[in-house]
């Protein structure tokens, strides 16, 4: 059985639908790569899930832990699961740890709050978490305020917070994308090392596809509230079906071949408030057509392997990686 | 050889700070001598980690802050004071495209009216004739001209970046440093603006300094690039070949930090330690604390920027090979 279980999941705010039924398993010790331009839902779809959203927010449908459900669930229930079960660390991690307390007392929190440790085993497993996330001389550096970190550091302590509780989860919402070239590198191959040892599930929510790749085992790829593809990462990167897909892929400059023009896609991701009629991704598609304009396509399992709501495909037969960039006409 | 438009001698540029309320001032060198030719109408890409100095060093080429020492020549000229008469009428020719497009951009002001500024400030044209600009201004960038009237808030980002983009436009400009331009965008969004900007690069020969820590839209765009590390260029050369064939340990480090897709963590050169502070510089080679080549006389003599087997770098190890093979 997987271990989350997400059905149905929507959400609405102010009566403006954000998610339109997100259908998502995640098994024991599997990374999950989330993928889509900003606003696609992404972070919105686990912060429903773990109860996170403001009061205004509408939450429907359901989020099974080892089938215990979360959505509608009590407080205390929720609490019982966030942070200890299910961790998430998030992009900016300057902003997310207090600026005003010692890094230590922000990990020793966490050990209080999810695991009973008081005190000198506190203190004890704090240091080791900050060695587990390569913070050299983690003894002397817990009593430092988070200022005095860099940002790759921060976002390691950030790590070591998360996993202060031993989550059966990590949630990584962007957790490189403030950070530099060669910090990103670090912390990617912190996180795929960790889930390693510890054998917890992941996901990673992130616009640069190269590091979903890097770590994951599977994907899925988001766009205005829904999941248009989903497959294994090699599937998945060899081979996009959904033009959307194929529109992210195309649109990265490549870091070697020929340096011509780049590929975006037209347009930008629809407003919430006034969705397209049909397929949301139709008014920016090459291959729309009347049908798409009217029918929204439901996802579908794909022949090999994975799910896919289009109605007109990519070709699976053509291969990714080996098309130059500016094709000529 | 190509026209050198623009460029800068032993460039430093140094903070003051102090450390705490009653700490002894210190002294940060984030430019620490920089030498660099622009040639007219070519787009060279400078790239580094946050605190390389990229950013200083292209205020720097604009005049926006006066070097400690060091100067800047525009057409063999030295650009005069900052904030003279002389230098805002420079200003014109010369302009600064920022990262974040909501910051740049004044929210109570239609994105017509702050397109149409620069006419004024530099009495380029007013009223009809302004106008009539503006409209083209934004068919250039491809504005809809029923945005006109629009607010900031009310675009998207990859449309507000256009905005800007339209304004530094609008006084003709033959220089345009563009620090970060898209690197708040997505990447479909990003493919749009970088397009715009090769467009209009090859429209009205424009030439740019391209700062951006995204090695791949910087391959992309730049016909040079130049690598920063802490204050100083290490090695300098044709995107083309810097990127295929990297000789600096630094710059190897930072080509095979980016993901690709379909490759795993496992070919990557992961670099130890932190980007260093610029307000405590390793003594030498400042690259040789996170260096895997470096020895000895890394920690020693600073290695300075020179040709070593056709390409561009400052790296001890690199001349100790050349003078073998030579």
């Amino acid at each position: 059985m997987s271990f989350i279980s997400i059905q149905g999941l929507t959400v609405a705010f102010d009566g403006t639908q954000v998610l339109h039924g997100i259908d998502l398993e995640i098994g024991r010790g599997e990374a999950l790569g989330l993928v889509g331009e900003s606003g696609c839902g992404k972070s919105v779809t686990w912060l429903a899930a773990l109860g996170l959203l403001p009061g205004k927010a509408r939450v429907g449908g359901s989020v099974k832990i080892d089938g215990e459900e979360l959505i509608g669930a009590s407080r205390t229930q929720v609490e019982r699961v966030r942070g200890k079960r299910i961790a998430m660390i998030f992009q900016d991690p300057s902003s997310s740890l207090n600026p005003v307390h010692r890094v230590g007392r922000q990990i020793m929190e966490s050990l209080t709050l999810h695991r009973g440790l008081k005190g000198q085993a506190a203190k004890a497993e704090a240091i080791r978490l900050m060695d587990l996330v390569g913070i050299p001389s983690a003894a002397t550096r817990i009593d430092l305020y988070p200022h005095e970190f860099s940002g790759g550091q921060c976002q390691r302590v950030m790590i070591a917070m998360a996993l202060a509780g031993e989550p059966d989860l990590l949630i990584a919402d962007e957790p490189t994308t403030a950070l530099d070239a060669t910090i990103q590198a670090q912390i990617l191959d912190l996180l795929s090392q960790i889930r390693a040892e510890t054998g917890m599930a992941m996901v990673l929510i992130s616009h640069d596809l190269g590091a979903v790749s890097a770590v994951c085992d599977r994907a899925a790829v988001m766009y205005a509230g829904r999941i248009v593809e989903m497959n294994d990462t090699a599937a998945l990167f060899s081979a996009p079906r959904h033009p959307y897909t194929r529109g992210l892929f195309d649109a990265i400059p490549e870091i070697d071949g020929d340096r011509g023009r780049l590929k975006p896609i037209h347009g930008t991701v629809p407003d919430p408030r006034a969705l397209p009629q049909g397929c949301a991704f139709a008014p920016r598609c090459g291959s729309a057509d009347t049908r798409c304009h009217t029918r929204s396509p439901e996802p579908q399992a794909g022949r090999e392997g994975g799910l896919l709501a289009c109605f007109h495909p990519v070709a699976w037969a053509v291969p990714l990686m080996t098309s130059p960039q500016g094709i000529p006409a | 050889m190509t026209a050198l438009l623009l460029e800068a001698r032993g460039l430093v540029q140094q903070y003051d700070t102090s450390r705490g309320l009653f700490g002894r001032a210190t002294s940060v060198r984030a430019v620490d001598g920089v030498d660099l030719q622009v040639n007219r109408g070519e787009i060279l890409g400078i790239v580094g980690e946050s605190g390389s100095g990229k950013s200083t060093l292209g205020r720097m080429l604009l005049g926006l802050e006066r070097p400690h020492d060091g100067q800047v020549l525009w057409q063999g000229q030295p650009l005069p004071a900052p904030y003279s008469a002389a230098w805002r009428s420079l200003r014109a020719q010369m302009q600064l495209i920022f990262q974040d497009p909501l910051a740049a951009l004044d929210r109570r002001m239609t994105i017509a009216d702050q397109i149409g500024e620069p006419f004024i400030i530099h009495g380029l044209a007013k009223g009809a004739e302004a106008m009539a600009k503006v409209a083209g201004l934004m068919a250039r960038v491809g504005l809809r001209p029923d945005q006109a009237g629009r607010y900031p808030h009310e675009l998207s980002g990859g449309q507000r970046q256009r905005v800007v983009i339209a304004r530094a436009l609008a006084s003709s400009p033959r220089f345009i440093v563009c620090d970060e331009p898209v690197s708040a965008l997505d990447v479909s969004i990003q493919a749009q603006v970088v397009n715009l900007l090769r467009d209009l690069q090859e429209q009205s020969d424009l030439t740019m300094v391209f700062i951006s820590h995204d090695l791949k839209v910087v391959r992309n765009i730049c016909d040079r690039v130049a690598v920063m590390y802490l204050g100083r260029i290490v090695e300098e050369g044709p995107s083309d070949v810097i990127f295929s064939d990297p000789r600096h340990p630094y710059t190897q480090a930072l080509v095979s930090s980016i993901p690709k897709a379909g490759t795993g963590l496992s070919h990557r050169v992961i670099l130890q330690g932190e980007p260093p502070n610029p307000a405590a510089r390793p003594t030498g080679c400042a690259f040789h604390p996170r260096c895997g080549a470096a020895d000895r006389a890394c920690a020693l003599e600073v290695p300075v920027l020179e040709l070593n087997r056709g390409r561009l770098t400052a790296c001890l190890k690199l001349r100790a090979t050349g003078a073998q093979a030579a």
